[in-house]
């Protein structure tokens, strides 16, 4: 009798949910540019010109020459000061790289070489598109979402219960501005800009990529993720995300033994490296040397800087016995690149988490981050708002978050200018800030395998003898 | 057992030796010269100069009988193929404002550069290994010489002997700003010398008096020179320079002599030497209205120096007379009135750091230009070491309140670990002005292994040398002739019109941002603990899935079953 009835009201609400579902397709059938200029534009206009406004007004304040002098918001790897003095060799004659000052890339030069006076212009430029591009991909990933969800529906995979898990067109049609607003206005972001603190333009080549990817177009993917390997080495654990996503996209099963799975990654492969050795080649034929190889790379994995930043390098570095150097520095940075793999076989199935994933575990544990680059995944979070009744410490870890950035400065001032406190109080600050950010993307992780966990084994899980179960990783 | 006769090597040998010296005897001068400087003070400095005419360098002549150049210095120029080197160590600063120009400058601490032979391949080789020698030889840490300390200045530095050779190249400079100059610096220095310490001037050297002094510097410059430009002779001077102060040694009395200076007195000249020769200076003091000399010289002499002509009173040690009937020379030199305004150096540096905290900082160099109505260029090279980052953007130059773009920049950026920044500039100072060259740096967290001891100290820079063709006031003599005092004779002079100035700042102390030295186990322990976290966490969800906690039977019901089993009774649930 109670079977029936739950039966029945559940089917009333799947009926229910289609009907939405309904809505929400011929909702989406209409033409994107139509759909952003009618629904979507006033908010965004406004969203960028809110991020505009505070911008030029912190450019045009003293605070701009504090905050680029910030360790947290610059590193050797992208302060503007190195960007002025590499163009100040340049116009001496020297070549930038032969000092140990500037580690931009050539393309970096050429790009300011013919834009310096703009800067500020072309930061947030930079700031509006990568925020625009992270807009549109996670509006292009949500219908994805949502059309998968349909299917799993229809062909009921989900299990009976779940209901309230499923995600509905009202509760995601604010998210991609959740998403633009999360990385325009979040305070690291605008220190960044303010900063000029090329990690924005690193951001922008990144959430292009994204874009692109989530769109469909494997050439414009590639050379993007080629520019960004280019850049900073590290998003090539993108690849395999992207790879993913164009496998699940066209149909393909990854499986070793098809061809058709090997014709496609060979392909992407080869429009990865290839743009990725014409862009090293052009940059040969601008400079005429190969000086930018280790000034750029050796320098991302030698770390020889040692100037305090927000990662975990180096104070690790600055006090690590001689002869262990060689091991750890390759035991650091390895271990950005692991993760690649196991996660790509765990998460196959939703290649946009896993570039969340990667996108994150590279900011944490590069050998140069700046907050920027924690603002870049940091504003995919909303568009994990589903997620949100499985986290665990979610607060625990806002409140480290909040109190790391505010001590920052304070135990900086007290290290450096008051002369007070020594290097382990900023150390701590950084191991803890680091630690709360494992935690928030282990947290994440933990709450979508759990949710992908209940959707297929219904959400009131009963143990045995019918009680209430608890879930638990074994 | 006996030793193979060495017949064949002696019948050789006399023909050579007596080649050697009938050809080269060479020759040793020696004088002392002693200025009182307006402040009281009284500036007393050596020069001792061999002179040896042979040729180290050339092909196929092993050059191994030494007469009066230390066989020591000669077998390491010939092994390293060295074709000038200077080398001076200095404890205390030279303080032109009060003192003037010293005739031979050095920074403080210990300067070391070296022209090499064009033949030399591997320049940077050779410089390693000859610190490591001159680091035996004169008992000082020149073994802490090494790439990243070492430059090669493009045009402050160029040879003061013979050939103009100008690709720097084969030029080597380097400073240690830290090294601190003892007794155990002044002897291997002493031994040089044709008569030791055991006679002529250099029975004054008592480090006792020389280390108590305001400024103590020794020096020793070695150059090919070109006597008649027949043949090429090598050149040995050994200068010493000592400041002696007012009030530490004088006991507050305006009053001087060579013994209360030294504590010993001249008995004779070295008996190897063609010339030996006190000489003070007396041009502030022509009627003896400012201080009375005792005993007195008929002797002047003139020597132009500096672009100054200076008066001098002459003592000849080679003379019997000289020492009088006590068979002992002491010279006395009684103030009598309080001395005048000094007229101020016409060109002058100094050179601080700016900025507050351990993060940034400004080096500020303020070069003065004293002349009244000429302007001159000068060169200031700076070498900077690469843990203070240079940012060359925010270089300025500004005199006289206004921009004063440099003619020349030679800019070499610093690598990590591996080289210092190498600045060199051609400003033009105006007449009568001040220069001021700001540059902006950052301080570099360095490894905790390459922290000297007592970080909290703070890291010397070395000084910055301003070299410049200054103005002078009367005509410079530019033919080398042989009866010129020593001290007047150092820098070749190319024109009439200007002399050669070097002036070295002082040098800087800065402060870097130090790790705790205490901990090492522990950061790597804590570090690797955050890394573990991260890895555990992904791995727990990577590897493991989600099942129902289902609990494990309680013991008892364990066991009541096992019993049920053997009793073959259906089994509890």
């Amino acid at each position: 009798m109670d079977g029936t009835l739950f039966r029945s009201v559940n089917k009333f609400f799947i009926i229910a949910f289609c009907l939405d579902i309904k809505s929400y397709k011929s909702f989406m059938h209409r033409p994107d540019s139509f759909f952003l200029a009618t629904k979507m534009a006033a908010p965004l206009t406004l969203l960028l010109i809110v991020a505009v406004t505070i911008r030029a007004v912190l450019f045009r304040s003293s605070l701009a020459e504090l905050i680029s002098a910030r360790v947290e918001v610059v590193s050797p790897l992208n302060a503007w000061k190195r960007v002025v003095e590499g163009l100040a060799l340049l116009d001496l004659g020297v070549s930038p790289y032969s000092g140990d000052v500037f580690h931009e890339t050539p393309l970096m030069i050429y790009l300011f070489h013919f834009t310096v006076d703009y800067a500020e212009i072309v930061f947030i430029v930079t700031d509006g598109i990568t925020a625009l591009a992270l807009y549109l991909s996670i509006q292009t990933y949500n219908k994805d979402v949502f059309r998968k969800q349909k299917y799993a529906l229809e062909s009921d995979r989900y299990s009976a219960d779940c209901l309230e898990l499923l995600r509905s067109p009202k509760e995601m049609f604010y998210i991609p501005l959740k998403v633009a607003m999360f990385y325009l206005l979040n305070p690291f972001t605008i220190l960044s800009c303010v900063a000029k603190s090329t990690c924005g333009l690193n951001n922008a080549i990144i959430a292009l990529f994204i874009f692109c990817t989530l769109k469909g177009s494997a050439l414009l993917s590639g050379i993007l993720l080629a520019l960004a390997t280019y850049q900073s080495i590290y998003p090539l654990t993108l690849f395999a995300p992207a790879l993913l996503f164009f496998l699940q996209r066209l149909y393909i099963p990854v499986n070793l033994r098809r061809s058709s799975f090997w014709f496609f990654t060979l392909q992407y492969a080869f429009m990865y490296v290839g743009s990725l050795v014409v862009i090293t080649g052009l940059s040969f034929f601008l400079l005429g040397s190969w000086d930018f190889i280790p000034s750029v790379y050796g320098f991302i994995f030698s770390v020889p800087d040692l100037t305090p930043n927000i990662g975990l390098f180096w104070y690790f570095f600055a006090e690590m016995f001689e002869h262990f150097r060689l091991f750890f520095s390759c035991v650091f940075q390895i271990n950005v690149f692991f993760y690649t793999i196991p996660l790509s076989i765990k998460l196959k199935e939703h290649p946009v988490f896993l570039i969340f994933m990667q996108i994150a575990i590279i900011s944490i544990f590069k050998s140069y981050p700046t907050v920027g680059d924690v603002a870049l995944y940091m504003a995919f979070l909303p568009a994990w708002s589903h997620l949100y009744r499985f986290l665990r410490n979610i607060f625990l870890v806002s409140c480290v978050l909040l109190a790391c950035s505010a001590l920052f400065p304070v135990l900086w001032h007290l290290w450096i200018y008051a002369g007070s406190a020594n290097s382990n109080f900023y150390y701590a600050i950084t191991l803890l800030f680091n630690f709360g950010q494992i935690l928030l993307v282990a947290d994440y992780f933990y709450a979508y395998l759990r949710r992908e966990h209940h959707l297929t084994h219904g959400l009131y899980l009963k143990k045995k003898d019918g009680t209430e179960a608890t879930l638990v990783l074994k | 057992f006996r030793f193979p006769s060495p017949i064949g090597h002696i019948s050789t040998c006399p023909s050579l030796i007596g080649q050697c010296c009938k050809t080269h005897p060479g020759s040793f001068q020696e004088e002392l010269v002693i200025r009182p400087l307006h402040s009281g003070d009284i500036y007393a400095s050596f020069q001792f100069r061999t002179l040896w005419d042979t040729d180290f360098l050339q092909e196929g002549q092993k050059v191994s009988h030494y007469r009066l150049f230390p066989k020591s210095l000669g077998q390491v120029l010939s092994k390293f193929s060295v074709r000038e080197l200077h080398i001076s160590f200095t404890q205390g600063f030279w303080r032109t404002m009060q003192w003037g120009q010293p005739f031979i400058p050095s920074p403080p601490g210990a300067e070391l550069w070296v022209w090499f032979h064009d033949t030399v391949s591997d320049v940077d080789g050779n410089w390693k290994e000859l610190t490591n020698v001159l680091s035996g030889i004169f008992c000082a840490s020149l073994n802490f010489i090494d790439l990243t300390n070492t430059v090669q200045p493009s045009a402050s530095f160029k040879p003061l002997g013979l050939g103009n050779a100008t690709d720097h190249r084969f030029l080597r400079y380097a400073t240690l700003p830290r090294e601190i100059v003892c007794t155990e610096n002044l002897t291997p220095w002493k031994k040089l010398l044709p008569c030791g310490s055991k006679a002529g001037l250099a029975v004054l050297m008592k480090s006792e008096k020389l280390f108590h002094s305001s400024f103590h510097s020794q020096a020793v410059h070695i150059r090919p020179i070109c006597q008649q430009c027949s043949s090429k002779a090598w050149e040995l001077r050994q200068t010493l320079n000592v400041v002696f102060d007012l009030h530490t040694s004088g006991q507050g009395k305006k009053e001087w002599s060579l013994f209360k200076m030294f504590s010993r007195t001249l008995t004779e000249a070295c008996p190897l030497a063609s010339s030996s020769k006190v000489y003070v200076d007396i041009t502030d003091n022509p009627e003896g209205e400012l201080f009375e000399l005792s005993p007195a010289t008929p002797l002047l002499g003139q020597a132009v120096v500096l672009g100054d002509r200076r008066t001098y009173s002459v003592y000849d040690l080679s003379r019997a007379e000289t020492f009088g009937q006590l068979r002992s020379f002491n010279l006395l030199l009684r103030w009598k009135g309080d001395s005048g305004d000094m007229l101020r150096p016409l060109l002058h540096a100094e050179r601080y750091v700016a900025g507050f905290g351990l993060q940034t900082g400004e080096i500020h160099t303020v070069i003065y230009n004293n002349h009244p109505y000429r302007a001159f260029p000068v060169l200031l090279m700076d070498s900077v070491p690469w843990y203070l980052q240079l940012y060359i953007h925010t270089l300025t130059v500004t005199s006289k309140s206004r921009d004063n773009k440099p003619s020349y920049i030679h800019y070499q950026p610093a690598k990590d670990r591996h080289r210092p920044h190498l600045l060199e500039m051609l400003i033009q100072l105006p007449p009568h002005s001040m220069t001021e060259v700001t540059v902006q740096f950052e301080r570099a967290l360095l490894k905790w292994t390459e922290y000297t001891p007592d970080p909290n100290h703070g890291f010397y820079v070395g000084s910055s040398v301003v070299s410049a063709l200054v103005p002078s006031m009367v005509a410079m003599r530019t033919n080398f002739t042989q009866d010129q005092p020593l001290f007047s004779s150092f820098v070749p002079v190319k024109e009439e019109s200007s002399y050669f100035v070097r002036v070295y700042t002082e040098p800087l102390l800065v402060n870097l941002p130090t790790p705790d030295f205490s901990m090492p186990y522990n950061v790597i322990c804590l570090t690797c603990t955050v890394v573990a976290v991260g890895y555990g966490s992904f791995y727990n969800l990577l590897t493991r899935t989600f099942q129902v906690d289902e609990p494990s039977p309680p013991l008892s019901k364990r066991l009541a079953n096992l019993i049920r089993r053997m009793r073959g009774v259906p089994l509890l649930t």
